[in-house]
């Protein structure tokens, strides 16, 4: 039976990950789709959109949205996983 | 009936909803005062942050920043909402397990320092001053553009409206006031969205009209792009600011959001630390909204104004150019006397100047929509004044009643406090509503570079706070301290004290003031790190304390309204 400090250490560092992964995606999209690659990215278009105006002005937000309720999701399970959750 | 009408009625009506809001939910505790007794339902707060965060700017000029500036006014709406990710997922949880009731009390606890919750009260203060002068301003112009009436007697009446709910019910008569004032801020915002999307491009959804094809059958995007090229400016879906500008201004924008006191406190309202993480995600969704759709009102704006007056006839404009050249919002002059209004990007020859917040203020009447819409447009922009007014004016009385006077003074009665607390937002609606009548040259600029101070400031020190266990008291009060002296030592430079040099050539890695708390955020975390290497490791207990609130299980109890 590992002890309840080495649980939460392992909480931690599984937290950490999740953080880490979405806001690896978060930064993707805006500051990588949106501004450094927007650029050639404009080159492509899906409807009236070229696809770099569209991550920086659209996009990005709808993925921001997204990415809060994953997080949302994962943290609940992993809260659950660790018998942490609140009542 | 008349525009002046519906607008006395509309905006008489909302005024009454959020008196009788005030009175119904008056705070009667401090905790009550401070968090709204920690039990608002993760959906009423998403919906009162959403308020809370989006001011008179996101609501009258945003969409008009954006129509002028084309691809570079992604900044606004990307760093804007980006931050809300941070807030979720790096501060929101571990602040409300924390479980106390303001971003000083954090500072000053975690550091085991009352200086270190000192200069976070001076941050908090500094930050919340400027940006609520800003907004009373605001009311005062909303006031004095519908209702007729002169700007100084706008901030008054506003004064007074906020003066009631936010003394009176504390952060619990805010937060249901704000709720009310997000339902009518997001109507107002769509509904001519909605109508104008529609005439342009048969599209209800303006999200996706802004990506649809006008009559001819080209697409409104390239149509733009090609209009604005013959006329000599730059084209609408590329930028004109360098990449690593608007890469810094973007991620101080975020930064400071997720560092602004009146956002971070209303995620000490919620019952547990899972609906402070929801909570966070239900605010996002709804400022997306307004955020998504506010690129679409630019494009159409742009659009409209150019197509239906440049290269038009002077005496065959039509009437809403009219009603709002009274205002000056709107300036045509035939330099030339040819009868035809030139619009050109050449200064010397172009003929019409339209002021940015026409965009969302005349839209309703470049859309021909029937008067009451003028009259919620108008509504609309004072819930969105208010509520971010009255947010701000909490955090101030916050600061001063729990922060300095408890600190110094622990042996005050609950009492004692509430009445200091309510004292102080008297005090400060007063100060905020002299500088809405008289506002200092700089506040329009300040109130930009309130996020790149809290970018500089607060974030670094709340985040090693949370997820290092050896940042000690030295170190916050270093970072925090070089950081908010660098940036607003760049930013009066090139503001205040020589603004001839502020041009590219002369910025640092090319990076404009806007976005020079970008580079303060790093000194910040750079100066905490090397100084706590240097200095001895926090005490055991608040070791401890950080271990605590990395667990979400134990939250303290909240009561129910």
């Amino acid at each position: 039976m590992p002890t309840h400090k080495e649980q939460m250490k392992k909480y931690w560092k599984r937290n950490i990950r999740t953080v880490l992964i979405l806001l690896s995606v978060w930064f993707l999209v805006s500051f990588g789709f949106g501004i450094i690659l927007a650029e050639p990215l404009n080159a492509i278009r899906i409807g009236g959109y070229k696809l770099g105006f569209w991550f920086a002005q659209q996009g990005s937000i709808f993925t921001f949205v997204v990415l809060i309720f994953v997080y949302v999701y994962r943290m609940n399970k992993l809260d659950e996983e660790f018998d942490v959750n609140e009542k | 009936m008349d525009i002046l009408t519906w607008t006395y009625i509309l905006v008489g009506l909302s005024f009454a909803l959020y008196i009788g809001i005030a009175i119904y939910t008056r705070a009667g505790s401090t905790k009550e005062f401070y968090t709204a007794g920690g039990g608002v339902s993760p959906l009423a707060n998403g919906m009162a942050t959403a308020a809370d965060w989006m001011s008179a700017a996101s609501f009258i000029s945003m969409a008009g920043i954006i129509a002028f500036s084309g691809y570079d006014g992604s900044v606004y709406l990307m760093g804007w909402t980006g931050g809300y990710v941070l807030l979720a997922m790096l501060l929101a949880p571990y602040l409300r397990k924390f479980g106390k009731f303001t971003v000083p009390d954090f500072v000053g606890d975690r550091y085991y320092s009352n200086k270190a919750r000192v200069v976070a009260v001076f941050c908090a203060l500094f930050i919340s001053f400027t940006y609520v002068a800003g907004q009373m301003r605001g009311v005062g112009i909303v006031f004095s553009r519908y209702l007729e009436v002169e700007i100084e007697l706008g901030v008054i009446i506003g004064m007074t409206i906020v003066f009631f709910y936010a003394v009176l019910g504390g952060m619990k008569g805010i937060t249901y006031t704000q709720v009310a004032q997000y339902c009518v801020l997001i109507f107002a915002f769509m509904v001519p969205a909605i109508f104008i999307s529609i005439q342009l491009t048969g599209n209800p959804v303006p999200q996706l009209g802004l990506g649809g094809t006008v009559q001819d059958g080209s697409y409104l995007l390239d149509k733009l792009d090609g209009i604005l090229l013959d006329l000599g400016f730059h084209e609408y879906t590329s930028g004109r600011k360098s990449v690593t500008d608007i890469f810094a201004i973007t991620l101080a924008l975020m930064v400071g959001t997720a560092g602004l006191p009146h956002v971070i406190v209303r995620f000490f309202t919620v019952p547990r630390v899972k609906d402070a993480r929801l909570s966070a995600g239900y605010a996002l969704v709804f400022i997306a909204i307004l955020y998504t759709t506010a690129p679409a009102v630019a494009a159409f704006g742009i659009y409209n104004a150019i197509d239906t007056v440049a290269g038009k006839p002077v005496d065959e404009l039509p009437v809403w150019v009219e009603n709002w050249q009274k205002t000056n919002l709107i300036v045509v002059d035939d330099l030339n006397q040819d009868g035809v209004v030139q619009y050109l990007a050449d200064p010397d020859k172009n003929e019409l100047t339209v002021d940015k917040d026409i965009m969302v203020l005349a839209a309703p009447e470049i859309a021909e929509l029937p008067n009451w819409v003028v009259g919620l447009v108008a509504a609309g922009g004072m819930a969105a004044a208010l509520s971010t007014a009255a947010g701000l004016l909490l955090v101030i009385s916050t600061s001063v009643s729990r922060d300095l006077f408890r600190t110094f003074v622990p042996q005050m009665t609950e009492k004692t406090e509430l009445i200091i607390a309510r004292v102080s937002a008297a005090v400060a609606v007063i100060i905020a509503g002299y500088f809405g009548i008289n506002p200092p040259g700089f506040v329009a600029e300040v109130v930009a570079f309130a996020f790149g101070l809290a970018a500089a400031s607060f974030f670094p020190v709340i985040i090693m706070g949370i997820f290092s266990t050896k940042m000690n008291k030295e170190g916050a009060i270093a970072g925090m301290v070089s950081g908010l002296v660098f940036t607003l030592a760049y930013i009066i430079y090139f503001k205040f004290i020589n603004p001839e040099a502020n041009v590219s050539e002369n910025w640092w890695f090319g990076i404009s003031p806007e976005g020079i708390g970008s580079l303060g955020m790093l000194i910040n975390f750079v100066a905490c790190f090397i100084v706590s290497k240097f200095t001895p490791a926090p005490p055991e207990d608040v070791q401890e304390m950080i271990q605590d609130i990395r667990i979400p299980r134990g939250a303290g109890k909240a009561q129910d309204h």
